[in-house]
């Protein structure tokens, strides 16, 4: 008796282990194989000696790559952006939902909602022409019509680029965001309102010392997740929306697209697999230390 | 009384602020849109606008001519995310069951297993060399879907948390007295169960499908294989060696051949058309998903 039930429960271990194997195996090739890949970095890669044949440098493409001016440039681009979009970003997030919630189960609430969300669901080679469109020095719309046939070069231009971005990622993130935030205010008690009503608080009192003082922790943990990626940045906005362009890399060029570019354009594997590698270990230790301060704040919203 | 007003005010107030970001929103996709239904010339002479002085349908009868290349790239990209969002459900609903399982005695190791690889990656070197030289994945339909759209973390966990807070275990237990097996519990009851959740990894997934450009970017040069974003991109790309002045066209650039301005942004349009069209029929899905995840990835 008590063997077949032994049996019984290993064999079910079994079948729901193999019904996960195929997800396993995915990610043990997608994911795993490639981190055990990071010792490329410590070789002279070649195509034609293959990973296991070329030989074996050390720290040497460390060295090189943070001799170089690049790493600081892409270290910095990288980590100023992230902090620019985490200030504004959120700032802007919040408001919109603190709006988007008044309007509630309104019909017009819905529909800004899903008007908010929209440019989310563009791809970032769709977003690039819509940029195009907007900037481009020959038939672009802000040069031709607002600013009336004049204008900068804005592709020309590593100055702009900054401000471009920043206005790109609040257009494209600015409504998912938003609703995130509106999820936490939907779950602030109302009675909190109403009493608040009676005692005669206003609007505008009522989102600083209810609203705001109780989407904290929201707004605390949505930020330390966002701290923990700030050595990650979004390959789309940063390769597609300036197109390319080499002019622009002194304020365009992040750690992901440097990656790339080494990979790709300019067959520099070394100095490419160096800085993906620093990338991933500094992102590790940050993603740590981001988990680590929510855990110490609110356990209910580590992410382990 | 004053409490009333002060509401309507407020509310006027907002209702006039997300009137203008929405407009905002909405307005460079209204001006590719215009711009595709205007007339070349008109568009060299004033740029893009929002009320052109003279329409074309040029662009919609030029890409009717085009047809053939046109319809490949877009039965290219059905097609990758037909068979990407398919494959992608049912990996993630599979690996999320015994996840969900309480009496898996493995599913912490497992659910770690899935959570690492959101904390730490390999990067994008050995994943392309591993792509590339042990799968030889270049220029196959197989790398516009395999590579790392398949199956993600935050997908897995959405499934999961799912599972766990909506089936209860008297629902395993009762389907174990009736002798079903685990194949069975998950085909039959679980899966049938979990549609809201499958209705949201699968607009996730199928909308990560239509909208991939990078797999194709890493793994894809010959034009047989060319979805919509990567025509898109390669168009694009062949317009910027122009204005750089750049003398060499790549050999993926030269397949394209480069349209006019109003061509561009019609097909662009057309790129975007079904999530236009999809979008408003699918939206609160994705909206619960988006809230349900981001409160507990």
């Amino acid at each position: 008796m008590e063997r077949k039930k032994k049996k019984r429960v290993s064999n079910s271990t079994v079948s729901l282990f193999l019904i996960g194997l195929p997800g396993m195996v995915y990610l043990l090739i997608n994911n795993y194989i490639p981190i055990l890949g990071i010792f490329i970095a410590f070789k002279n890669f070649s195509y034609a000696k293959g990973i296991w044949k070329s030989p074996w440098v050390g720290l040497d493409n460390f060295r090189f790559l943070f001799i170089t001016n690049d790493a600081w440039i892409i270290t910095r681009n990288t980590i100023l952006y992230n902090f620019a979009f985490i200030v504004i970003g959120t700032a802007f997030s919040v408001l919109l939902a603190i709006l988007l919630h008044e309007l509630g189960e309104m019909l017009r609430g819905k529909f800004f909602q899903s008007v908010l969300l929209f440019p989310h669901l563009l791809s970032w080679v769709v977003t690039a022409y819509l940029v195009y469109a907007l900037l481009s020095s020959s038939n672009g719309f802000v040069n031709n019509t607002l600013l009336g046939g004049g204008g900068p070069d804005w592709y020309g231009k590593p100055a702009y680029w900054p401000l471009v971005l920043i206005i790109v990622y609040l257009w494209k993130n600015a409504g998912y965001n938003a609703i995130v935030y509106m999820a936490g205010i939907a779950g602030i008690d109302k009675g909190i309102y109403e009493a608040a009503k009676i005692d005669g608080a206003g609007k505008l009192r009522q989102i600083f010392s209810i609203t705001l003082p109780l989407l904290r922790p929201t707004i605390i943990i949505m930020t330390l997740m966002a701290i923990g990626r700030i050595f990650y940045s979004d390959f789309g906005l940063f390769y597609q929306v300036p197109l390319n362009t080499g002019a622009l890399y002194s304020t365009t060029q992040t750690i992901d697209t440097y990656v790339y570019r080494g990979l790709m354009e300019q067959g520099n594997i070394a100095m490419s697999s160096a800085a993906g590698v620093y990338q991933s270990l500094v992102g590790f230790v940050l993603v740590m230390l981001a988990n680590f301060v929510v855990r110490k704040k609110d356990p209910e919203n580590a992410l382990f | 009384m004053t409490g009333m007003t002060d509401e309507k005010k407020f509310r006027f107030a907002a209702t006039l602020i997300l009137a203008v970001v929405g407009i905002v929103a909405l307005f460079p996709m209204v001006l590719l849109v215009v711009a595709s239904f205007t007339d070349e010339n008109e568009l060299i002479v004033h740029g893009y606008q929002i009320l052109p002085k003279k329409l074309s349908l040029e662009a919609y009868t030029y890409m009717w001519k085009q047809a053939p290349t046109i319809v490949r790239a877009y039965l290219v990209t059905i097609g990758t995310t037909a068979v990407g969002t398919s494959l992608s459900v049912l990996l993630t609903t599979s690996i999320a069951y015994p996840m969900a399982r309480r009496c898996f005695k493995y599913r912490n190791v497992l659910s770690f297993f899935v959570y690492f690889t959101m904390l730490f990656n390999g990067g994008l070197v050995p994943q392309y060399i591993m792509w590339t030289t042990f799968f030889h994945i270049r220029d196959t339909y197989a790398a516009l879907i395999f590579p790392n759209l398949l199956m993600t973390a935050f997908n897995v966990f959405l499934v999961r948390n799912y599972y766990t807070n909506s089936l209860p275990e008297e629902l395993y237990e009762a389907a174990q007295l009736d002798g079903a097996s685990e194949f069975g519990i998950f085909s039959k009851v679980v899966f049938p169960l979990a549609k809201p959740v499958v209705a949201t990894i699968s607009l996730f997934s199928g909308l990560a499908y239509w909208n991939s450009w990078t797999n194709a970017l890493y793994y894809v040069r010959d034009p047989k294989y060319f979805g919509i974003q990567n025509l898109l991109m390669r168009i694009m790309k062949n317009i910027e060696y122009l204005r750089t002045g750049a003398a060499e066209m790549t050999a993926e650039g030269a397949a394209v051949t480069l349209p006019g301005n109003s061509i561009r942004m019609a097909l662009a349009f057309v790129g975007v058309l079904p999530i236009l069209i999809i979008y408003p029929m699918l939206q609160k899905y994705f909206i619960k998903g988006v809230v349900v995840g981001a409160v507990k990835g």
